[in-house]
This record gives structure tokens, C-alpha cells and sequence, in this order.
């Protein structure tokens, strides 16, 4: 029999912060995105790109940071190539977007050799001092490393420029109706480009994240389907920031309940516990779908849809 | 001679195929209602957008009060001190009026102060706005007064109206015109762009009238009939289509208390709507915009489904039936929306005939497709409707729109519908298609169909229609004989008082 | 300055002459990687693209290789072109690959000779069969267990789309993972070799010829999948230009409303689209596994559900151009390999390479429905 009482709940909730983290940060910037109306499906390859550049600049400078700044760089590399066929070259967002996630495992593959196996630098938990040595808030609050903390300070950042600055009213109304945004005169292709670009240097520091921090090492493939479950959040959350956040710690805390699971001897194969995330992402999917009338409220109103001013 | 505030000179803007622009030259003076008259496709739209810095011209030069005026963007026209208010296009529902508003302006304030400013200017001009309402819940006529207040609140020296009265019932026209009788007082000049020829004469004092790109004509519209204008317009003497008095057979379409819920968030839901249309009548169905139109074709259609004994086709129950059922039955639809929704643009005119002609003019064979049969059925199209287009094989939306609509309502008239439902037939359309479809529909009442026109054009349905009710919030009124119909009648009917007795005791 | 103009209508010439610049392009490119991946270029992309097919020395085992690699693609990839061309977007056919594979390695492995057998689930004995080892029906039974496999897989998105409005491409693709922990979970235990020392993976169904898929004709790499592809493609090409329902498959991608209007039932085509597409992926599957593959393991998918996409791109969608870019990208899958093995060129090389690939046609595609203009901004 397992024994549930090894199973802190205060490491448990730490545990699911840093799980969490990876896609929090690919669904905020994917939030962006669709925000301005575009649909990157190249989420993964975006990840993954981040993830093994990152890697290799950490590993080469011996600094984790210029290995994020890398990471962040080459996911919005990455992402350029999807603006660029998509809102100049008019290609389909659904293909491009699946054609940026075919390449992007590959050229993460190709650029990953000799990687393996290998250790990336340390990346140092910021230091709250004594107030880490608070009981249950101490280590759940007070112990993390700073992507931890500036994932949450992107979240409030993207929810208030979204909210209140006049930039973000103009990116959500090129998503809401881009033909009437340009009529307004607004520079529809640029707000767009603006848009993809942070959302592939989010996700490019989401699979830093991954192969710096979480678990820390690189293999090939190793974001296994994070990237499509951040697309998932962002439907969860309704395009709302802070709700990106909770349903990425409440998928943090299954994917962590999982594997504390795994670890505490549970009955059921490994295997069929590794499916968790994925079956709960789908049912998750379901439940918010379900709500059609508030779903079409939500979606932005040119999301996916390609632009082409006449004249 | 004072200077004006708007000089054009020679402005010229050409795409390939088509020169939109062609040396168009005309003055706007100041405190000015000056019309822009022409048919679709006249280089209206071209013009404006080029005085709004949205197109750049090939050729050709305006001045403002005498300086030099090449605006590169809408933010130096609205800098100059040039606004529009546009015909679709330019709000977003799923924001409030505030938003909107501010999305409108270059330096906008704080929404906060802004929905105040928006508040009081609104109730000045007589158009009063609750900035906190989610765009997408207000009717036509609310949606225009955001974009006239968006517009005012720049203080503008030239307000351009892209056909702003074609969404608003005539009562509502009639406060549109004393707000901009009072913006002319005020000394602003407005560049007022219409079709509808009576308006321009109530309104303007100077016309501006554009044929195929070029300038055909200035004048005073109060001096002119607006059978003169019309001809200046469209260049050629018109025939109004032919009525012949018909006797009314038996009932073909039937519909009892259709309620639907609307499929859409910002739709609009049907209300127990009840209507009776027999063998050789027309009913006109008008209303404004959004009033739930599109939904009672396409519970019509057969594209929204309705208990089954609500829709009756020569008493045979219908409601839950598939269109394709319902064709085979003999009611036949034409829904508004060319491009997209009657038509596929991309596809050729053949598939595009094989869209709703398939089983009706056998055009499959079992489940096969036979390409030359529909290929032949597109041909007799295109020539009993006269449609141009080198053709067939050409995509839908290599067409004009005067042409794809004669070929979307050829293709159902050439199926000798027992029952012909058509939404906004002439939308868009120039007068000479416009006026080749009403005879079309009026021949296929005469021959002994029934007819449902559903339109916004106040003018068509009086034309085409034996008797007319008012679609309003998804409500159908009660059906009355055309002739001796007045206009003010319509507007009350449009305006939802449909039962006038009763609105002349509350008033 | 550029400015693109759109045409009137999609220009023919362009919709086929597209692909055909896009290859030339990736070669270009692809060479610019070897060479920066100290590879010769010329040698590489010779090795990839000739040598397969033309080369005395490697011609011999190649050549059957490009059937068997392409079989597989061109079958999945037909499925899911009709799904793509009505707007409806199966990702996860490499999910309902490995489904197909599985169930029919389950009714395969079910009648194995050996004594009876037993079905396992969690280490309990479901059910035990007595061996039937030479019975006719068997092997029919396993191309509808695959078949039925892959399309069940396949109806789990089509009607949580229908019924709760889930996004399709997220939930396909989501099963893909399910699918992969399956597979292993199949491999080393329910479907585990019991004779297998405890090594992960299944018996040899090669071993067993009531069920095994061999080579038709010796030498060829033809073997039933391969020749199911081409009844599939075949049926898609009937189905989409002859057929009804192909016309609604296309109204429905191109104008959805249009197509509602011409009575097609959205719910209905979601269903057809991916079950068709999941129906043609579970019997890749079990070709695959019952022919080449020989059993199941924890790494027996390779990836072609998701090269199947780029597959029906290249070919446009259209089930001729399907086969050939589905002998093509066998061919870099084969060249790939050759590279691999000859000149130390990496994997990934490849998949980099078919990315590439996709890239092209995708940024090309755009000249068959815009026409490239010179635009001179004038002086203001």
C-alpha cells in the first residue's frame, strides 16, 4: 500500500509552482497573441527552441541568465518566422503554426547534440533571508528561483497593460476586428508582429525553464507536449491573465500530485499515471468548452482569421 | 469667392482593371452639407478614403483652407481636423462605447473622463450614449452615434458620412439630420455620401456627382428633381420596373409563432413571428439592421431548425427539415450575404451552381457528381440573367457585385421555386442590376410563386411588394396592402409600434 | 517596395509549380546546413535524394524501402487531407497510428499459435482464446481491429467537438501522448512477450503467418499497406472531386456558412473527416506493425503522423499529389538514414530538413492566390 502521510503538502504546493512555471509562461504569451488575433500553434518548437538554446549559452557562458536572455531571444526568433509567413506571406496560421512546431523539434534535436548528459549551471534561489524560515509561507512563498517570480510579474504586467494602457486597447482591438482597426488606422501587421515576438520569447523562457531549472538537463523532445497544454490554458482562462495563472498552478499541482504519487509506490503503472496530465488538460478543455455562449464573448473576434488590407 | 475649406484637384487612383479615381476635382466650402452622389462602384468610397489618408492617390492634389493637404495616415487627416464616420466596419462589440471611443482618437483621456465627456456630448447633439455598454448589445442607429460622438468629440472641421442612413429607420433619420443641421450651424462642413436622392435634397446644399470615377456633374440637389438627379447619376433615362395587378392564389408558405433563440452572442433572437404568403403576392419584410433578418432566413432556409408544424409549405410541414428537403419542396432561399455565405468566393460559378441547384436540376446522379450538367446549368445562368463574366469557371468573387447577385438570385429563380425568400437583393448593387432583380422577382410572383423580399431599402419593398411588415427586436408585425402606405406609417411600423392605435394613445 | 495583390482567382500554374520550387529551395537551404554542419553539400543532398534509388551500391535495399516508408504516409496522409481541405484539423493522426497498431497487435497476438493465449489488462486475465492459427478471417479481422482502432481514437475529438464545441487540434493532439503511454504501457506489460526474457515489446507477428503483412511481391517493399494506399487514394480522389460529399468536404472548408446553407451538417462532417482520417491512420498502423515493424515496442512509432502532415501539404491536399510527396519524403527518410550512416549526418538533420520543407511551401504558397507587385511610394 502507499503511504499518503510521506506527502507534504507544503512541499507539494512548492513543488507545483515550479512545475507550473514552464507553461504559465508559454500560455501568457500565447494569451498576447491570440489577444491581438493571431493563433501560433507553434507553441512546442517554440519551447523546445528556448529550451535547447538556453541550454546551450548556459552551459558555454557558465550563466544561467544569458542562457534565459538566449532563450528568450531564440523562441522570438523562432516566432518571426511564423509572423513573417503569416502576416506578409499570408500563410495559414493553422499549417505554419504546425510547420514552426515540426521544425522546431527537429532543430532543437540537431542543435542539442552533445548536450545531453551534460549539466547546465546552477540557477541560485533568490534569498528572502529569514523571511524563507516563516513555517508552510516560508518555502512556498519565500524559496523559489527568480523565474518563479517573474513569471508571476509578467502575468500582472500583461494583465495591466491588457487592462489599462492604451497600447493594450489598441492590440485588443486589432484582435477583436482587425478590418475596423485599420480603418481606425491603426497598424494592424505591426501590433501583430509586435504580439508574436513576445509570445515566442515567453515561451522560449518557459523551455528554459524546463531544461535549466526543472529538471535541469536537455533531452530530445523534452517538453512532451507542453507547449499544446499551455494552448489548452489559454482557452481555459478565457484570454483573462490571472486565470491563466491559477490553471496553470492547478495543472502544476497534478502534474506534481502525479508524480508524488509515482514516487509513494502507487498500484498503477507508471505509465497510465503519466497520462494524467494530458486526460485532465482534454477534460478540462470539455468543461470550459461546454459554456459556448461565454466562450464566443471571450475569443477574440479576429482570432485566426488572415489579414489583407485592400488597396 | 472665400477660400475653401477643402479644395480637390485632379485626384486620380487606379487598381488594376479599374480606375477608381479619375481626375475628380470639387471644392467643400465651409459650414457646407455637401454631397457625394454616385452609384456602387462609383469611386465613392475610393475618394473618401484618400480625403481620410487611408489611400494614397496616383495623381493629384487637395488643399486645406489653401495649404498643401497629401494626409499619410488617418492621425494627419484627424490631426487636420478631418473625421469619418464609416459605413461597417470600424467598431468593436466585444468593447464598451468608452473604449471604442477612445480607440477613435489620437490623444484620448483617461476613460474615466472620457465617458463623462461622452455623456454630455452626447446628450448636447441629441444623441444620448451610456459609455459603459458593451458595443456589440446596441442596435444600428446606438452603434452610428458612437461613431458620430467618437468624431465630435475631435472637434472636427469636416465630418465625412459614409451612407449613414442605411441602417437608421426614418425617425431616427430625422434626428441624425437636425444633430448635423446643427453641426453645419456651428460652422462645421460635412461631406455627406449617399445614394438615397430624397435625403440629399432635404439635407445638402451643394452635390458632387461621381460616374465611373469621374465627375459628372455639380449642383444644387434643392434645384433638381430627384428623377434629374437619378439620371445624372446613373447616366441613362430609368424604367421603373412594370407591377401588374395579381390575384393572390392559394396559400404556399405558411409560419405560426416561429420563436427561435439567437445561435449567436450578439444575434437576435425570433419572437413568435407569423406570417401567410400566397401564390402570385410579394410581402415586403423591412427593418433595420440586425432586427433579426438573417435569423428568419435561415430559419426559413432551413439552416436553423423550428418545430416541425411552424413552417408550412403548401400545408406540407417543413420546420425540420434540412434546406435541401426544403428545396426539394419548392422553398428556395437568398440569403444576404453574397461572398461567403450564397456563394463560396473562391469556388468557380459552376460549383457555385451545383451549391443549391444540385438535386433540384438533377446536377448529381446518385451521390456522383455530373460537372457538365452543372456546368450547363451555370451557363443558362449567366446568360438569362445576363450575367458578365468570361464564365463558369471564373471564382465567384472575380465578380461584381451587381453580377454575383444576379447570378445568386438567377440560380434560384432559373429552380422555379414554388416558394422565393430573398434577404437584401439589391444590397450593394448598381441600378441597373438592381433594377433588372425586383423585375426578376416580380415576374416569378406573376408567374404564380410566392415571393418573401426581405430588405432595409424602404423604396424596394414599396416598389416590389403587395404588403409589407416590419421586422423589429425579432418581432414581425402584422402584414398591411402596400398601396396607400405613407412613409410615416412605414417609419412607425420599423420604429416597433407596430400596432398604431395604440401608440397614438400613449402619445 | 513589394506590395502583394490578390488575383482574381488562384492561378493553376502556381498551385503546382509551388511545391516543385519549394523542394528546390529546401536543397538549397538544406546544403547551407550541412555545409555549416561541416558536411560536403553536394555529396549530402546527393546521397539523400539519388543515391537511394540510383546508387549501385545502396539501389538494392533502398529502393523497397521507398514503398514501405511511403505507405504508411501516403495512406495517413490522404485521410487526412480531406479532413484539412473541410477546415477540420487532425493533428494527432501519429496517435491514432499507434491505436491502430495496438489493437491490431492485441486480436493478432490473441490467436497466437503458441498455446492458448491470454488478454491481460493490469495483470489480470481478461479473457484466454484457444490458438487458431491458420483460420482465413484472421488476418481480415486484424485490418478491422486496426482500422476500428484508429478510428475509434479519432471519434474522441470528433465528438467532444460535436457535443461540447472542444478544439479539435488540441484534443487530437493531446491523445498522441495517451497514445505513446499506451504503447509503452502495452510493451512492457499487457502485450509483453512472455517467452520475452522480460525484455519490453511484443511477440514477432513475422512468426505468425495467418496474421503477417510480408511482402507481396519479393523485393518490391510492396506490401498490403502499400496497396491499400493506393486503393485510398484512389477512393479520395473519387470522393473528392466526383462525389457530393467531397464538394460539401470543400464548401465547408472554404465557406463554412455557404455550406450550411447547402445543407451540410457541420457535426456530421466532423465526424466523417476525422474518422475517415482515423480509420486510414489505425490501418497504417496496423500494416506497419504486422509488416515492417513486426511487433510492438516502446519506440514503434516513428513519427509518420506527423510527417503525413507535411505530406498532404507538398501534395497540395490532392490525393495524386499525395503519392508523390509521399515517395519524396520517404526518399529523404531513406537518403536520411544512407546520410546517416555514410557521412555521420545527424538525424535531426532530416527533420530539420522536412521542416524546412513545410516552411517553403507555406511562404511560396502565397503566389498562387497573390500576385507580387513593384509599388512606388511617391514623394509627398
Amino acid at each position: 500500500m502507499m503511504d499518503l502521510s510521506s506527502i507534504n503538502p507544503v512541499v507539494l504546493v512548492a513543488a507545483l509552482m515550479v512545475a507550473a512555471t514552464p507553461i504559465l509562461l508559454a500560455a501568457i504569451g500565447e494569451l498576447v497573441v491570440e489577444k491581438a488575433g493571431v493563433l501560433n500553434l507553434g507553441v512546442e518548437g517554440m519551447m523546445i527552441t528556448g529550451a535547447v538554446t538556453g541550454f546551450a549559452f548556459a552551459v558555454t557562458s557558465g550563466n544561467p541568465y544569458l542562457g534565459m536572455v538566449a532563450a528568450a531571444t531564440g523562441g522570438a526568433l523562432l516566432a518571426l518566422i511564423f509572423a513573417l509567413l503569416t502576416q506578409y506571406l499570408m500563410a495559414n496560421q493553422v499549417a505554419t503554426g504546425l510547420a514552426l512546431t515540426l521544425f522546431g523539434l527537429g532543430f532543437s534535436a540537431l542543435l542539442g547534440q552533445g548536450y545531453s548528459g551534460v549539466s547546465p549551471p546552477r540557477t541560485p534561489r533568490l534569498d528572502f533571508g529569514w523571511l524563507a524560515e516563516i513555517p508552510v509561507l516560508g518555502p512556498i512563498v519565500f524559496r523559489h528561483d527568480p523565474l518563479v517570480y517573474v513569471s508571476i510579474i509578467i502575468v500582472a504586467a500583461v494583465w495591466w497593460f491588457l487592462r489599462y494602457s492604451r497600447a493594450g486597447r489598441i492590440l485588443r482591438a486589432v484582435g477583436e476586428n482587425h478590418d475596423a482597426a485599420h480603418a481606425l488606422g491603426y497598424r494592424v501587421r505591426m501590433v501583430r508582429v509586435a504580439a508574436i515576438a513576445f509570445g515566442g520569447a515567453c515561451a522560449g523562457l518557459g523551455g528554459a525553464y524546463l531544461s535549466l531549472i526543472r529538471v535541469p538537463q536537455w533531452t530530445e523532445g523534452m517538453t512532451a507536449g507542453a507547449g499544446w497544454i499551455a494552448l489548452a490554458l489559454v482557452v481555459f482562462a478565457s484570454w483573462r491573465p490571472w486565470r491563466a495563472l491559477l490553471g496553470a498552478y492547478l495543472f502544476g499541482g497534478i502534474v506534481t500530485l502525479q508524480l508524488t504519487l509515482q514516487a509513494a509506490g502507487w498500484r498503477i503503472p507508471v505509465e497510465y499515471l503519466a497520462m494524467a496530465p494530458y486526460l485532465v488538460t482534454i477534460v478540462v478543455l470539455v468543461v470550459i468548452s461546454s459554456g459556448r455562449a461565454r466562450r464566443t464573448l471571450a475569443a477574440p473576434g479576429s482570432l485566426g482569421r488572415p489579414f489583407h488590407a485592400a488597396g | 469667392m472665400t477660400t475653401p475649406l477643402l479644395a480637390i484637384e485632379g485626384l486620380t487612383k487606379a487598381y488594376p482593371g479599374v480606375i477608381a479615381n479619375e481626375e475628380v476635382s470639387f471644392v467643400i466650402g465651409e459650414g457646407e452639407i455637401h454631397a457625394l452622389l454616385g452609384e456602387n462602384g462609383a469611386g465613392k468610397s475610393t475618394l473618401v478614403k484618400t480625403i481620410y489618408g487611408l489611400i494614397r492617390p496616383d495623381t493629384g492634389q487637395m488643399q486645406w483652407r489653401a495649404a498643401p493637404y497629401a494626409p499619410t495616415a488617418p492621425h494627419e487627416a484627424r490631426a487636420t481636423g478631418v473625421a469619418m464616420v464609416f459605413q461597417h466596419f470600424s467598431l468593436f462589440d466585444a468593447m464598451d462605447v468608452a473604449e471604442n471611443v477612445a480607440l477613435g482618437m489620437d490623444d484620448p483621456p483617461p476613460i474615466r473622463q472620457l465617458a463623462a465627456r461622452i455623456r454630455q456630448v452626447s446628450t448636447d447633439y441629441g444623441l444620448p450614449l451610456d459609455p459603459g455598454r458593451l458595443v456589440g448589445d446596441l442596435s444600428a442607429g446606438e452603434r452610428q452615434r458612437v461613431e458620430i460622438i467618437r468624431c465630435l468629440l475631435q472637434n472636427p472641421q469636416l465630418l465625412i458620412m459614409d451612407e449613414p442612413t442605411s441602417v437608421l429607420t426614418p425617425q431616427e433619420v430625422d434626428i441624425l439630420f437636425q444633430t448635423l443641421r446643427k453641426l453645419r450651424a456651428e460652422g462645421r462642413s460635412i461631406l455627406y455620401i449617399s445614394h438615397k436622392l430624397d435625403e440629399i435634397r432635404a439635407l445638402c446644399e451643394t452635390a458632387t456627382i461621381l460616374r465611373r470615377g469621374k465627375v459628372v456633374a455639380s449642383c444644387d440637389p434643392r434645384e433638381k428633381t430627384s428623377r434629374q438627379l437619378a439620371e445624372m447619376m446613373v447616366g441613362t433615362a430609368l424604367t421603373a420596373p412594370q407591377r401588374v395587378g395579381r390575384d393572390p392564389g392559394a396559400v404556399l408558405l405558411q409560419v405560426d409563432g416561429l420563436s427561435l433563440r439567437a445561435p449567436s452572442a450578439f444575434g437576435t433572437s425570433l419572437k413568435d413571428i407569423a406570417l401567410t404568403v400566397r401564390a402570385g403576392e410579394i410581402l415586403g419584410i423591412g427593418g433595420v439592421a440586425g432586427n433579426g433578418q438573417d435569423e428568419l432566413l435561415a430559419a426559413l432556409a432551413g439552416e436553423l431548425r423550428a418545430p416541425h408544424h411552424v413552417i408550412r409549405v403548401q400545408d406540407q410541414p417543413v420546420g425540420r427539415f434540412g434546406p435541401n428537403t426544403r428545396r426539394a419542396l419548392g422553398l428556395l432561399c437568398a440569403p444576404e450575404e453574397r461572398l461567403g455565405h450564397a456563394a463560396a468566393p473562391d469556388m468557380s460559378l459552376t460549383e457555385n451552381a451545383l451549391l443549391t441547384g444540385a438535386w433540384r436540376e438533377k446536377l448529381v446522379w446518385q451521390v456522383f457528381i455530373d460537372w457538365k450538367r452543372a456546368r450547363n446549368f451555370a451557363e443558362s445562368i449567366i446568360a438569362r440573367f445576363d450575367v458578365r463574366t468570361p464564365g463558369p469557371h471564373v471564382a465567384a468573387r472575380a465578380l461584381s457585385g451587381g453580377n454575383l447577385q444576379k447570378f445568386v438570385i438567377g440560380r434560384e429563380i432559373m429552380q422555379r421555386p414554388q416558394v422565393l425568400v430573398v434577404n437584401q437583393p439589391t444590397w450593394g448593387v448598381d441600378a441597373a442590376a438592381a433594377a433588372a432583380i425586383r423585375q426578376a422577382l416580380m415576374d416569378l410572383a406573376q408567374g404564380g410563386a410566392a415571393v418573401v423580399v426581405i430588405s432595409q431599402d424602404l423604396d424596394e419593398l414599396l416598389e416590389v411588394a403587395d404588403s409589407f411588415c416590419a421586422l423589429n427586436a425579432g418581432r414581425l408585425s402584422a402584414p398591411r396592402p402596400v398601396p396607400g402606405l405613407t412613409m410615416e406609417q412605414v417609419g412607425l411600423m420599423l420604429g416597433g409600434a407596430g400596432d398604431m392605435e395604440v401608440a397614438h394613445v400613449a402619445t | 517596395m513589394l506590395r502583394l495583390e490578390r488575383r482574381p482567382q488562384p492561378s493553376r500554374v502556381w498551385v503546382w509549380a509551388t511545391p516543385v520550387l519549394a523542394v528546390c529551395l529546401t536543397m538549397i537551404a538544406g546544403g547551407i546546413l550541412f555545409a555549416i554542419l561541416g558536411k560536403d553539400p553536394v555529396a549530402a543532398i546527393r546521397m539523400i535524394f539519388w543515391d537511394p534509388l540510383f546508387s549501385q551500391q545502396f539501389a538494392a535495399f533502398s529502393r523497397p524501402q521507398l514503398l514501405v516508408k511511403a505507405g504508411p504516409l501516403i495512406l495517413i496522409a490522404v485521410g487526412l487531407a480531406i479532413g484539412f481541405r473541410a477546415g477540420i484539423w487532425n493533428i494527432g493522426a501519429e496517435g491514432q497510428y499507434i491505436i491502430g497498431a495496438l489493437c491490431a497487435a492485441a486480436v493478432a497476438l490473441a490467436f497466437f499459435p503458441s498455446g492458448p493465449a491470454d488478454v491481460r489488462l493490469f495483470g489480470t486475465v481478461l479473457f484466454s482464446f484457444d490458438a487458431a492459427p491458420s483460420r482465413w478471417w484472421l488476418f481480415p479481422l486484424t485490418i478491422v481491429a486496426g482500422a476500428a482502432g484508429g478510428f475509434l481514437w479519432a471519434m474522441i475529438p470528433a465528438i467532444l467537438k460535436t457535443r461540447f464545441n472542444t478544439n479539435e487540434i488540441l484534443v487530437s493532439l493531446l491523445l498522441v501522448y495517451v497514445a505513446e503511454k499506451l504503447l509503452a504501457a502495452a510493451s512492457v506489460g499487457w502485450l509483453r512477450n512472455p517467452q520475452g526474457a522480460g525484455f519490453p515489446g511484443s511477440r514477432n507477428l513475422s512468426q505468425f503467418p495467418a496474421v503477417a503483412n510480408p511482402e507481396i511481391l519479393p523485393g518490391t517493399g510492396m506490401h498490403w499497406g502499400v496497396a491499400i494506399a493506393f486503393v485510398a487514394v484512389i477512393f479520395g480522389y473519387v470522393l473528392l472531386h466526383r462525389h457530393m460529399l467531397g464538394f460539401h468536404v470543400q464548401l465547408a472548408g472554404q465557406a463554412p456558412r455557404a455550406a450550411r446553407f447547402a445543407g451540410v451538417a457541420p457535426a456530421r462532417l466532423v465526424v466523417f473527416c476525422l474518422g475517415i482520417s482515423g480509420l486510414l491512420a489505425g490501418l497504417a498502423g496496423m500494416f506497419e506493425v504486422t509488416g515492417p515493424a513486426r511487433m510492438i515496442t516502446i519506440d514503434f512509432n516513428v513519427g509518420y503522423g506527423f510527417t503525413a502532415i507535411i505530406v498532404a501539404f507538398l501534395g497540395r491536399l490532392h490525393p495524386v499529389g499525395i503519392v508523390l510527396a509521399g515517395l519524396l519524403m520517404a526518399l529523404t527518410y531513406i537518403g536520411g538514414e544512407l546520410a546517416q550512416f555514410m557521412l555521420g549526418l545527424p538525424s535531426a538533420a532530416i527533420q530539420v530538413f522536412q521542416g524546412m520543407l513545410l516552411f517553403f511551401l507555406l511562404a511560396l504558397d502565397m503566389l498562387s492566390n497573390y500576385r507580387i507587385r513593384l509599388a512606388y511610394r511617391e514623394a509627398a
